[in-house]
């Protein structure tokens, strides 16, 4: 801490001289990486060039060219004198968001390296990440919105599922819009039995959340097998088109990275504004939030705790089943059997790297789905590492988190917990 | 479980499961059973496309061919996963080897699918037992298979009683340092193991495509599959073929009864089952909570590889990518309704076993997809882990004593 006199702090302020001496090394040795990983095995004339147009924008950015070696001896000379401060002052509360930008720096190194001696499409890499990060991101929302509330939600990935399922099969009935409210209303009622078993019953919240898991995993497979693949017309929803946000997506790079998507990018833009106020700023969040850190305490003072319960985890599921919609109605167009393939817990995954925050988990889905990205593009850039270990990376950065080695979160302290009035 | 047990004549596994079940309330896990086999038959019959044109035509006509779907169903199921009646009498009276191990194959076939339940159902309910919420089994099966598949392929030109179990061996190790990374970051960080069993399964699932397209991939095939296993690995089969039942089925009655033993009959067992029941208790006592959740969690780990192990060494005879199909997450569910006691998780793994098997009979005579058997197991599962729904459907009575709730995500006293 930069103020050592005897104020007492705040203890989300305070950082322990060990860890601050810890984060230190981190950074040293993510810039030495950087120097000794990559900048040393690179020649001296060798040159990256990023590409700063992803395809299909009438914005047209010329290439980024740059040589290699003195961009990496940059990178590392940066990380370093971070990692200097961090031993010699120390970051403080910063320390987290320093942490975040010696990593970017890292895999910016690990890029330039990477493509060195060719060219890779970094708008088209980040475009995809953006892309690859929504049903990770809306599936962090759908948790934040149940254990503020204090329910452990493990369900999002069955809830997504069958929201899907709907999704395709209503969207191919009646039309997308439909589809898509069928999903989100098929979220809330899945949720609505969780909470049933979970609140009601006192059902433990994991049983429950596996019971709702098995039953969406066995009941879509089971239908899609006896109708959606019997009937082709019933598993042709179509999907929602890209929609240019106007003036924002003429801005080069930013543009088409971030401008340039269908309705359940923009959604989850405005889902982490409103979720944010909605959590942090209104009298609801405010009980929410009570509820899930100590419940007799809210219930002492007239908060009903189990009907708080019930609306956060059906507006979770609710959300959960948005973002299965986006499974199908944002991407392909149909539904296959367990398409979500466990991004529901990567969601989760999300949420907790995220400490339970929308924007953390913003970031967080982001930084997952970047790699899911680059694990797609690791091919191309020639990169001695197998993508399965980089797709392996959001599940290994999620138990580092949850050790606390680099910072310990902070779950909602009645998690799990059922609530009986005294 | 109270506190006086300890001090109460030991007692034999029937009598404390009878005793457990009691306590469960043996009607209601009956119920739940019985409950979800006919929802699952409902649903079989209100996703019948024939059922509604009959109602067309009349209504007594389309309650006819509902019923006809159900009798379908259930037949199937029954004659899938035990046999047919007649086969069976007929084979049985003419004496004819060959016909007899035909007509039993489905029944035995059952038992085989219950073999990796078995395992992994009693890993659920080991960690259950100790407070402990494994939800990775399904990771811990593949990292075990791939430890088995290892250990079958590349020694060569061992004999079968040495290879057998080095092979099981390397499947209950890999699996349980898979399990054990979670117990262990339980113990020493306080982070939750239900969330990091559940990241270690990815990290299996990756793990395993990366190694079955790398070094433990057949290089004479075009698909990610490993090496045929030495044969010196197979686990002994007892009949000609199609009857594919073998050796393994034995060695996971014989994991329930050391489970069984180390849980009930040692004091080692008493410390871990108090750690499960009251760690802040077990602490005071003086027993060491970071052993018993490392070793529990080791041990759960272990018994999931084994799982893939028997799958590995007595029915593939490889290790393809995502063959485990659902075994980890069913495991949950049947160790609950096993009520977490071996013997519960062995007649539980044998019902989820004929069920699994039936299925597929029924798929292929009935035309209801297999996916089914999840519904239903979802359904027993709510039912059990909610007995209040059951009593409110059938009108039971509340059971006097109340009934001890399993909490497994027990929050740890500060």
């Amino acid at each position: 801490m930069t103020q050592s006199n005897a104020t007492v702090l705040k203890s989300y302020e305070y950082i322990s001289p060990t860890r601050r001496t810890v984060m230190g090394i981190i950074f040293l040795a993510l810039a030495l990486g950087i120097w000794a990983l990559f900048s040393r095995t690179v020649t001296p004339e060798m040159q990256t060039t990023f590409s700063l147009y992803p395809g299909g924008s009438s914005v047209v950015v010329p290439d980024w060219v740059f040589p290699t070696q003195p961009m990496l001896n940059v990178l590392a000379f940066a990380g370093a004198l971070l990692g200097a401060y961090q031993l010699a002052r120390g970051f403080g509360r910063q320390t987290n968001t320093i942490l975040g930008v010696v990593s970017a720096l890292f895999i910016f190194g690990f890029l330039a390296w990477g493509a060195s001696g060719s060219s890779l499409n970094l708008a088209g890499l980040l475009k995809v990440a953006v892309v690859r990060a929504v049903p990770l991101v809306l599936g962090a929302f759908s948790g934040i919105l149940c254990e503020r509330s204090g329910v452990f939600n493990i369900a999002i990935e069955g809830m997504m599922l069958t929201a899907a399922f709907c999704a395709a099969l209503f969207g191919s009935l009646v039309n997308i819009w439909f589809g898509l409210f069928i999903a989100i209303l098929t979220g809330g009622v899945m949720a609505l039995a969780l909470a049933v078993l979970a609140i009601k019953y006192k059902v433990d919240q994991i049983i429950a959340g596996t019971v709702i898991n098995i039953f969406a995993t066995g009941i879509t497979s089971f239908l899609s097998a006896k109708f959606l693949q019997r009937y082709g017309d019933l598993n042709d929803s179509g999907r929602f088109g890209t929609w240019d946000v106007p003036v924002l997506s003429k801005i080069p790079f930013i543009g088409p990275v971030f401008f340039s998507h269908n309705l359940f990018i923009y959604a989850m833009f405005i889902f982490v504004i409103l979720l944010t106020v909605a959590l942090f700023y209104t009298q609801w969040g405010l009980r929410t939030r009570a509820v899930g850190e100590h419940p007799k305490a809210a219930d002492t003072l007239g908060i009903n705790v189990n009907r708080t319960r019930y609306i956060s985890v059906v507006l979770g599921g609710m959300m959960a089943g948005f973002a299965g919609a986006y499974f199908v109605l944002g991407s392909v167009g149909r539904f296959d059997e367990v398409m979500t393939a466990g991004r529901g817990f990567v969601g989760l995954a999300a949420m907790i790297f995220g400490n339970w925050n929308p924007i953390g988990s913003l970031g967080a889905g982001m930084l997952f789905g970047f790699a899911d990205s680059l694990a797609s593009k690791l091919a191309i850039l020639k990169v001695p590492i197998p993508n399965k270990f980089l797709e392996m990376g959001p599940y290994i950065i999620t138990m580092i988190v949850l050790a606390g080695v680099v910072g310990r979160g902070q779950p909602p302290a009645a998690g799990g917990k059922p609530y009986e009035k005294e | 479980m109270t506190k006086t047990e300890a001090t109460q004549q030991p007692k034999d596994a029937f009598s404390i499961f009878l005793d457990e079940l009691r306590r469960n309330s043996l009607t209601v896990t009956i119920l739940a059973i019985v409950t979800g086999l006919l929802a699952g038959g409902l649903i079989a019959a209100v996703t019948t496309e024939g059922v509604y044109a009959a109602f067309r035509v009349s209504f007594f006509g389309g309650l006819k061919a509902g019923l006809m779907v159900f009798w379908d169903t259930y037949r199937a199921l029954f004659t899938g996963s035990v046999g047919v009646p007649a086969d069976i009498f007929n084979a049985l009276r003419s004496g004819d080897g060959a016909a007899i191990n035909k007509a039993f194959t489905p029944f035995f076939e059952s038992l085989l699918q219950a073999t990796p339940y078995i395992f992994a159902g009693l890993a659920v309910a080991l960690g259950f037992r100790v407070g402990l919420f494994n939800i990775g089994a399904e990771g811990q099966i593949f990292v075990g298979a791939l430890g088995t598949v290892w250990v079958a392929t590349s020694l060569k030109g061992l004999p079968t009683i040495i290879h057998v179990p080095l092979a099981l061996l390397g499947g209950a190790i890999t699996g349980g340092i898979w399990g054990m990374i979670p117990g262990w970051l339980k113990a020493k960080t306080g982070a939750h193991e239900v969330i990091n069993t559940i990241m270690m399964n990815y990290i299996a699932f990756r793990l395993s495509e990366y190694l079955l397209n790398g070094i433990l991939r057949d290089p004479h095939k075009s698909t990610p599959i490993s090496a045929p296993i030495e044969k010196s690995a197979w686990l002994p089969r007892f009949f000609d073929d199609p009857n594919r039942f073998h050796a393994g089925f034995f060695i996971a009655l014989l994991m329930a009864f050391l489970v069984y033993w180390l849980l009930f009959k040692t004091s080692w067992g008493f410390e871990l089952r108090t750690v499960g029941l009251n760690p802040n208790a077990a602490r005071y006592a003086g027993m060491n909570i970071v052993r018993s959740t490392v070793i529990t969690m080791f041990l759960s780990g272990a018994l999931a590889g084994m799982a893939g192990a028997n799958e590995v060494l007595g029915v593939n005879h490889n290790l393809a990518v995502a063959f485990s199909s659902g075994y980890g997450f069913d495991s949950i569910a049947l160790a609950l309704l096993g009520n977490s006691h071996p013997l519960g998780v062995v007649l539980a793994a044998l019902l989820f076993g004929f069920l699994r098997n039936g299925a597929i009979q029924m798929q292929l005579t009935a035309g209801i997809p297999i996916d089914i058997i999840s519904v239903l197991q979802a359904l027993i599962l709510a039912f059990i882990a909610a007995p209040a729904i059951i009593r409110t459907m059938y009108h039971l009575k509340e059971p006097k004593v109340t009934e001890p709730t399993l909490v497994a995500a027990k929050p740890e006293g500060k």
